[in-house]
């Protein structure tokens, strides 16, 4: 099998196009900065952005200009407060506005298994006496086909792209990862294209080794962009942890679209790839962010012949 | 460690609802404190559930957001969020869950979405996260925010989240699975439910506190439980534990 391992300027140029759906999950963890800085740099206009949180990652891309939709179901810098710059675009229309379509997190969870499983809609119990479905008509009631009362159902979703962090992966893209899931195996599968992003690169026989811990098969990844701290400020568990310090300031510069556009300036259009925004950091972060041992013992699959 | 702060209040009066959980789906901020503090008192065997997918946490810091990792290492479970959703919580495994919000109406529905019109709101928040889908499915909820006349409103620029809708036997006529909200835990009073009318009753103030002071803070004449009476107090053994261990740095004082 040939090597699917690319760069993320590669990645960004070949599967990110004006106009596209793109979906860069991650709950808190896993996010890829990596990849939306690199499509801010390289302009991308118009598109429609998926997620469940937006997080800082595309109050950053929001902010850039590079969204005409945001599809999602909480908009909060976690744990801190407001995503100011959303907010911005949502309130105010700079630097340009915004069109919401929005659920709750099961909802989109349910979105993303129908799109990953191709059936044209997914049944949860949820909406029942909340506005949602009256603000967002692609939220439906059904009657139970099989006996008494309704069941809110939602459509698939199939990002044109979607862009996953892991902790490693084979040059095939068989992924593996571990800490908080998410829905990054259901995006992964309900997705048109798939990039993997991750911290380390390794040969197939560490994937062979323990094929329970690989969230998503190679058969179904494009392309593998190899990225050390591509995650960064948010964390990959066992390798960093997230950086708050960053999240704390950012809501205080995003606060002002000025400023905003400044540190965009500083952080993105201003460094050429994820090396050199990693030099522009201060002095000993990445130590900081790094954690204490907590390993796993290995388990023993055996040898059957 | 007689004096103890409005905040410190709310944490114990949190924590004290929770009696009769085995399980409970955890918030940031004070709700994560308040089950970590019942699970230092008086349910030992409290199982923490965090919406990030993640079962029988045992954080070893306070953890920054429900995302942290230290919620992952040590914990007895760590799935997909579909896992989380689908089974545990439609699944019927959660037994309570503490909500906040930005507006409540005396039904306890929530509005954690817009303040003023959805199409051009005059503040965008958060939205429903998975607020609506826990309110649907958990057991009981629990609500916790401070008072006053901007929360507890008349009527509610946008309904995120079910409470009792429109009291009654409403709720349970919609075919909503969990019972709703059973009590809203403020800075100045606890509130219960009337159980036929579905509607938000002052069950306790909060030592100090006068009942001109919570009528102030709500936007429609609430009425009283009958046995309304005083809120017990932060124990010295409830304050020392969130002091010296949920919350050295008193970033929830």
């Amino acid at each position: 099998m040939d090597s699917k391992l690319i760069t993320m300027q590669q990645a960004v140029e070949t599967y990110v196009q004006d106009g596209c759906s793109i979906a860069i999950e991650g709950f808190t963890a896993f996010i890829s900065f990596a990849a939306a800085h690199e499509v801010i740099r390289q302009g991308r206009r118009d598109l429609c952005l998926i997620r469940m949180t937006p997080d800082l990652v595309y109050d950053q891309m929001i902010a850039a200009g590079t969204a005409r939709k945001l599809i999602f179901s909480y908009l909060g810098n976690p744990g801190i407060g407001s995503l100011h710059a959303i907010r911005r675009a949502v309130e105010k229309g700079i630097p340009r506005p915004l069109e919401l379509e929005e659920y709750s997190h099961f909802g989109m969870i349910g979105r993303y298994i129908a799109g990953a499983s191709r059936l044209p809609f997914f049944p949860l119990r949820s909406y029942i006496g909340s506005d949602l479905p009256s603000v967002n008509p692609s939220i439906r009631m059904v009657p139970n086909p099989y006996g008494e009362g309704e069941l809110a159902v939602v459509p698939p979703l199939n990002p044109d792209i979607a862009f996953i962090h892991a902790q490693r992966a084979d040059r095939e893209g068989n992924t593996q990862a571990w800490g908080l899931l998410g829905v990054q195996k259901e995006v992964a599968f309900a997705a048109k294209k798939v990039v993997v992003v991750v911290e380390a690169l390794v040969d197939e026989d560490v994937i062979r080794a323990d094929p329970n811990r690989t969230l998503i098969p190679g058969m179904v990844v494009e392309a593998v962009v190899h990225e050390p701290f591509g995650a960064h400020p948010s964390y990959v568990q066992g390798y960093y942890d997230r950086d708050n310090q960053q999240y704390l300031e950012w809501d205080e510069i995003s606060r002002d679209h000025e400023a905003t556009l400044a540190w965009l300036e500083r952080w993105v259009y201003g460094v050429e790839n994820r090396q050199a925004y990693l030099k522009l950091l201060p002095a000993g972060t990445l130590e900081r962010l790094k954690p204490g041992s907590k390993p796993s013992l290995p388990v023993e699959y055996g040898e059957y012949r | 460690m007689s004096e103890y702060t409005a905040s410190e209040m709310m944490i114990v009066s949190a924590s004290r609802a929770l009696h009769s959980a085995r399980s409970v789906l955890v918030g940031v901020g004070l709700p994560n404190i308040a089950c970590n503090l019942a699970r230092r008192t008086h349910a030992p065997d409290l199982i923490l559930i965090y919406e990030s997918g993640v079962l029988g946490a045992q954080p070893a810091r306070l953890p920054l957001s429900i995302g942290d990792p230290t919620i992952v290492s040590g914990a007895s479970w760590a799935g997909p969020m579909a896992d989380l959703f689908l089974y545990i919580l439609q699944g019927g495994w959660v037994d309570a869950a503490l909500l906040g919000t930005a507006q409540i109406d005396r039904f306890g529905n929530l509005n954690s979405t817009v303040i003023g019109d959805y199409s051009s709101p005059k503040v965008r928040l958060p939205g429903s996260g998975g607020a609506c889908d826990i309110a649907i499915n958990a057991r009981e909820t629990f609500i916790i925010t401070r008072l006053g006349k901007r929360t507890f409103v008349d009527v509610l620029d946008f309904q995120t989240t079910p409470g009792h809708l429109a009291g009654g036997r409403s709720r349970a006529e919609a075919g909503i699975p969990g019972a709703g909200p059973a009590q809203v835990i403020t800075d100045l009073a606890l509130f219960g439910f009337d159980l036929a009318s579905g509607e938000m009753e002052l069950a306790s103030l909060h030592p100090g506190v006068e009942l001109e002071q919570v009528e102030a803070g709500i936007d429609w004449p609430i009425k009283s439980h009958p046995g309304l009476g005083y809120t017990d107090p932060p124990s010295s053994e409830e304050l020392r534990i969130i002091r010296q261990d949920l919350d050295p740095e008193g970033l929830y004082r």
